[in-house]
């Protein structure tokens, strides 16, 4: 399974700031390997954030997403030690879910 | 609970776990990822992308916001953020022009969430890259041209 996203949120004057790191490989599905064989594609496709049990932001990614895409966004409310999980599945269908306290 | 906890995550594993959380109400109904829009990820140029997303022909405004490098010197990996001060702003995409596929991203924000994003994505060549936003069930564009020295793409 894929590593751990990092997850950090901070509430500042009403609004809450989510980053989120993940580790994945986001192969385009456009490369060659070295024996000129294209390397399939695997990136991920969905992404869901909520806040408790509210979703604030809802993605969808496309192979031109960097490897081990960062994602920054903010939404208003939250406060100190709730809840942000953040959610992320692949089109090979893996899935992972990670959450973080708002700090 | 604990033990239980303990058990789902050994055996699980892939989507094998997310069908296991769900089968043990750790995940509700509810957090099932919405269906991703193959048809605007697979288009080609900007054009079929608009028309796969629905957005028509967007309006160029001043209250859109791409930020990112002037220069990207590494392709793989270009910070893009798209910001508004529209109301109401309920989607953020980010297009880029001559990439392989237009569409990178697409973000449905719902209320209470800012018109603010930001990422990473990978650019093949030097492009112009739109920030495509929905406000009031209207879209709204802008655009920015990032010049790559060093392609995203193997090149």
């Amino acid at each position: 399974m894929a590593n751990p996203m990092k997850i950090r949120a901070a509430n500042k004057e009403g609004v809450t700031e989510v980053k989120v790191l993940i580790s994945h490989e986001m192969e385009t599905g456009q490369r060659k390997d070295s024996a000129g064989a294209l390397v399939p594609g695997w990136f991920i496709t969905e992404l869901t954030a909520k806040h408790n049990d509210k979703v604030v932001l809802s993605s969808e990614f496309g192979p031109s997403v960097s490897k081990n895409p960062y994602l920054a966004f903010k939404f208003k409310g939250g406060a100190k030690g709730d809840k942000i999980v953040v959610s992320w599945k692949d089109n090979k269908g893996e899935t992972r879910t990670d959450e973080a306290a708002i700090g | 609970m604990n033990n239980q906890r303990r058990n789902v995550l050994k055996t699980g594993s892939g989507a094998a776990l997310l069908s296991v959380l769900a089968a043990a109400g750790i995940i509700t109904p509810g957090m099932a990822l919405a269906d991703w829009n193959k048809a605007a990820f697979d288009a080609k140029s900007m054009a079929d992308t608009l028309k796969a997303i629905g957005a028509g022909t967007p309006v160029d405004s001043k209250d859109v916001q791409v930020t990112g490098p002037d220069i990207a010197e590494n392709g793989a990996v270009v910070p893009v953020g798209v910001s508004s001060t529209l109301p109401n702003v309920t989607m953020v995409a980010i297009l880029i022009e001559k990439n392989p596929n237009a569409l990178a991203a697409s973000f449905t924000l719902p209320e209470g969430t800012e018109a603010s994003v930001q990422t990473r994505v990978k650019m093949g060549q030097t492009s112009n890259v739109y920030a495509l936003v929905k406000s009031d069930g209207k879209f709204f564009m802008a655009t920015k041209e990032i010049k790559v020295t060093l392609g995203g793409c193997g090149g």
